[in-house]
């Protein structure tokens, strides 16, 4: 309770609006008590005198000054809102509930009649009301609350579907709490907040809508007033003194804006708390950056022949997002090469950071990501220290992405044709007909029947495995050296799934351009790759020739080894249970101080915990980090990290 | 979504939207026609004899008896509402308690003013808010740049609590009596327009960046705008070819019903400037209690705010090319 309190405190606007709503409550309290007689007293001596320091606001047609009857009028305007909203809001309420006991029909048909309903603005509903009861105080209160009750039954029967369908609601129940209990732990709490919310907010709005009613002329009724009334009497006269309809004008806005912002907090600090708010980057400080220096052995390494000049060079990539509690690092000191041609898998648990890793090496982090690397070289290029922006353009067409799930990758309101030509029309300073003959023969090479018709259709129309294509087509349209494919065949069936798979073969066979293939399926890599990387929270652990991950007594890292374990082919043993990895993958918005895989590996020492290992050359030809390799005998006999341990 | 889609996919969604058009057209006359009761209903019941407040304690009992029978009040109730709703059809709305002339006429004379009015305004809330919340969620996105995003929030907060007719006032003050630099009432070409447009547009301008903001943030996260990225399109192409139409359909909406309230806020900015429309009218009879215009007006008001939500709901669905709307309504 304290830290909610103090939380919700930390926000200014909170604290803004509770101050300015506590002056509207003194005045709504004492104003008619202190004032209540001066202002309705009329002054023949002071009849529409203007402003002066007696009278700040000037006085009225009856020598009445109009501050003062401004301040009275807080009570009047602020009761009537008040009232308004609380009478709107029971019935919406009680209405709205009730539907959830007949049945989805009834549901429907209310729901149908509430939409009609939200659709009459306040003013329409309250004139007729008006002309029912007569104009004055009570109808335009009246007409206030009816206008006010669809958007609140509306928000019942959101909650109450949403709190009733609930898993914790059928939890309680299913551990036999008391439907009284149910009640006040379960539903009350969960509905009481966004319903205070929806009346702080209908109370600004309904002031601010009571106050046209009144300056119309069908709301408060002489002798009563309230600031709507008071605006309305200033502008007829606002020739002889401008100021008379500004008074009562500023306070309308200034207790309007205190309940909408007082509203808006609440609903904000809501949030907050259900989603946690990331913290600004500059509250933050500096992203961290990878710690080691640039000179150890990793960024040597020979992971690709080193007669080739790589086509893309990674040493020390980081990500870093703000979170609620600090950076969260999804990758930490990530390196490696690819040579031109070459087709490297990554691998490794949803959140091990594989596809932010990639992601952000096509400069396609997403905003707010802070992006750090000691060298970062695509095709002779250097790209470190560079903004996304201006990375990107260097990279141009370059490097083709292939996204993972082709429905929401491609723009649902573009056809699929134009989505493919705009690339070269950009890139490639073709004519509009050209570029799209070149979509549709794309379309054509990735065997999309029909391909000239197709390019006129939307997304929607294609069926997942022709999205997918595609996507690969869109690629491939720019001719890149590179192809990044985050998990290209993750949402697809398992038939569709070869289809695309080597299709992508293909297309990188025939053009000669590398790629990364993202997946968290070895045996889809298996089928592509020549290497691949193992990733761990946000690190990579081992990067080795795909050919012995068939030979797992070859493989150095006892991650690399568990995932290759908990994969079941035909021979697995149907009658033991699956193996799987124990425990679970760290928090990355912590830091993590010597190995990620400690605390879920059996070979793991005290080293281990306290030192963070960094990929080397290893003896299979690959870079492993892992101060106890599990691919030899005796493992700590390699000479380099026998001094490392020691 | 089956590969075989093609065609029949396409026709089978031909026939979902008309289904769509036919059930949203029915709801609409169910609407109407509850609308109508109720106007007729509320003008028989108002206390006391309609007629006789309306002309005025001392009138004549001869005249107040004349124009009953004119009106058809002394007729059994049934009788007045079938004779009510034949008159309805054949687009005659009633006459004035008062003059007797015919609320049909004075529609036609009066309504092309408020359209233009409201139209306008909503055209430059949209052109206004639309662009400006993009904007802003350009800048704020990723968490990047909280200065703006509270000093935005705050703006539009302020000016989206100043209601339409005090905007009226203030500006009334400031251009036509102190500056004179605009026309004061009235319209009277095309620089009348200004103050009322102005007026009627900037509080709903305000809350509409507001959303508009909202939803760009949520479309800049959509994957499809990575994908605009990756192709390393210009950045205005990535933005007005590829977020714009996608939040557009969003913001449109959660702000559909915004055309509906700029027609009743212009009841009041057209009393501020005394602008010839049906919201002067409208405001007179009611304080005139000639509750012959008021019923005709405030079927001719229901009827506008209908028949524009259904055509936002229609062009919303045709615009949502994943025809999401289809399926909740």
């Amino acid at each position: 309770m304290t830290t909610r309190r103090s939380a919700l405190s930390r926000q200014p606007m909170a604290i803004i609006a509770v101050c300015m709503l506590g002056v509207l409550v003194l005045l709504a309290v004492f104003a008619p008590v202190v004032w209540g007689d001066k202002a309705v007293a009329a002054d023949p001596d002071s009849i529409a005198l203007p402003l002066s320091a007696e009278h700040l606001l000037g006085t009225d047609k009856l020598g009445r000054d109009i501050l003062l009857r401004t301040l009275v009028a807080t009570r009047l305007s602020l009761v009537m809102a008040i009232a308004a909203t609380l009478i709107g809001a029971c019935i919406g309420l009680l209405l709205g509930a009730m539907p959830a006991v007949f049945g989805a029909r009834a549901q429907r048909w209310f729901a149908s009649v509430v939409s009609t309903w939200l659709a009459f603005p306040v003013l329409l509903v309250a004139m007729l009301t008006v002309v029912l009861l007569g104009p004055g105080a009570t109808t335009a209160v009246v007409a206030l609350a009816l206008t006010m009750t669809p958007s609140f039954a509306r928000l019942a029967q959101t909650l109450s579907s949403r709190v009733g369908g609930s898993e914790f609601l059928a939890a309680a129940r299913m551990l036999g709490v008391s439907r009284r209990r149910q009640f006040t732990r379960y539903v009350l709490p969960n509905i009481a907040e966004p319903v205070i919310v929806n009346v702080t907010t209908s109370i600004g709005g309904g002031l601010l809508a009571l106050s046209s009613l009144s300056f119309l002329g069908v709301g408060v009724q002489p002798p009563d007033f309230d600031w709507g009334r008071l605006l309305s009497e200033g502008f007829g006269e606002v020739y002889n003194s401008p100021v008379a309809a500004i008074g009562p004008g500023v306070t309308v806005v200034f207790a309007g804006l205190a309940f909408s912002m007082l509203g808006e907090s609440l609903a904000a600090h809501l949030r907050n708390r259900e989603h946690g708010k990331a913290l600004s980057p500059r509250r933050l400080g500096p992203a961290p950056v990878a710690e080691r220096p640039a000179e150890t052995p990793s960024a040597t390494a020979t992971d690709c022949a080193e007669t080739i000049v790589p086509l893309l060079e990674v040493d020390g990539l980081s990500v870093s997002f703000p979170g609620p509690d600090g950076w969260i690092r999804p990758v930490q000191d990530v390196s490696f090469r690819i040579a031109p041609g070459e087709i490297v898998g990554v691998v490794g648990e949803s959140g091990s950071g594989k596809s932010v890793t990639m992601m952000s090496v096509a400069q396609l982090a997403p905003a707010g990501a802070a992006v750090t690397a000691r060298r970062l070289r695509f095709d002779g290029e250097d790209l470190t220290g560079l903004t996304p922006a201006a990375a990107g353009k260097v990279l141009g067409t370059r490097v083709g992405v292939v996204f993972q799930d082709s429905l929401t990758a491609l723009n649902p309101a573009l056809r699929v044709g134009t989505q493919l030509a705009e690339i070269p029309r950009v890139h490639g300073a073709v004519g509009r007909r050209q570029a799209h003959e070149m979509a549709v023969r794309a379309l054509d090479d990735v065997q999309i029947p029909d391909a000239a018709h197709r390019a006129q259709q939307f997304p929607h129309e294609f069926s997942g495995g022709m999205r997918q294509r595609a996507l690969i087509a869109m690629s491939q349209i720019g001719s890149p050296s590179l192809i990044i494919a985050d998990e290209p065949t993750t949402a697809l069936d398992v038939t569709v799934q070869r289809r695309v798979l080597a299709l992508l073969r293909r297309e990188c066979a025939e053009s000669g351009a590398a790629a990364i293939v993202v997946s968290h399926d070895v045996a889809v890599l298996a089928e592509l790759c020549q290497r691949v990387l193992v990733m761990y929270a946000g690190r990579v652990v081992e990067d080795v020739d795909i050919a012995l991950l068939a030979t797992p007594e070859r493989l150095a890292h006892p991650y690399t080894r568990a995932l290759t374990a908990s994969l079941p082919d035909l021979d697995t043993d149907r009658t033991t249970p699956l193996v799987t990895i124990p425990g679970e993958p760290p928090d990355l918005s912590r830091p993590i101080t010597g190995c990620a895989f400690a605390a879920r590996c059996a070979f793991a020492t005290e080293l281990c915990r306290t030192e963070t290992p960094v990929p080397v050359p290893h003896r299979h030809g690959g870079r492993v980090a892992c101060w106890h390799p599990q691919d030899a005998i005796a493992p700590d006999t390699t000479p380099g990290r026998e001094e490392v341990g020691a | 979504m089956t590969p075989s889609t093609s065609v029949s996919g396409s026709r089978r969604g031909g026939y979902r939207w008309l289904g769509f058009l036919l059930r949203r057209t029915g709801r609409m006359l169910v609407a109407m026609w509850v609308i109508i009761t109720v106007a007729f209903l509320v003008l028989r019941m108002a206390g006391g004899d309609p007629v006789r407040s309306a002309l005025g304690a001392t009138a004549d009992e001869s005249v107040v008896q004349a124009r009953r029978e004119m009106l058809g009040l002394n007729d059994p109730l049934i009788v007045q509402y079938f004779d009510y709703l034949a008159g309805l059809f054949r687009g005659d709305l009633g006459v004035s308690i008062i003059t007797g002339r015919s609320v049909t006429e004075l529609v036609s004379h009066r309504l092309p003013a408020t359209l233009e009015l409201a139209g306008i305004a909503f055209l430059v809330v949209l052109l206004v808010a639309v662009p400006v919340g993009l904007g802003i969620a350009i800048i704020t996105q990723g968490n990047g740049r909280r200065g703006v995003e509270t000093v935005f929030t705050g703006v539009t907060a302020f000016i989206a609590a100043i209601p339409e007719y005090l905007l009226g006032v203030v500006l009334v003050i400031v251009f036509a009596i102190t500056l004179h630099a605009f026309p004061v009432a009235g319209r009277t070409g095309p620089a009348s327009y200004l103050l009322p447009v102005i007026a009627l547009s900037v509080s709903a301008a305000a809350s509409i960046s507001r959303i508009a903001r909202i939803e760009a943030l949520q479309t800049l996260k959509d994957d499809y705008v990575r994908t605009a990225r990756s192709k390393r399109l210009p950045a205005w192409m990535v933005y007005f070819r590829h977020a714009l139409p996608n939040m557009l359909t969003a913001t449109l909406t959660i702000g559909g019903t915004l055309l509906g309230a700029m027609i009743a806020g212009s009841v009041l900015v057209e009393q501020v400037f005394n602008w010839p429309g049906l919201g002067m009218a409208f405001v007179g009879a009611i304080t005139t209690k000639d509750y012959g215009i008021v019923q005709g007006l405030a079927l001719v008001y229901a009827a506008i705010i209908l028949v524009v939500n259904l055509l936002v709901d229609l062009v919303l669905s045709l615009l949502d090319r994943r025809t999401s709307l289809l399926e909740t309504s």
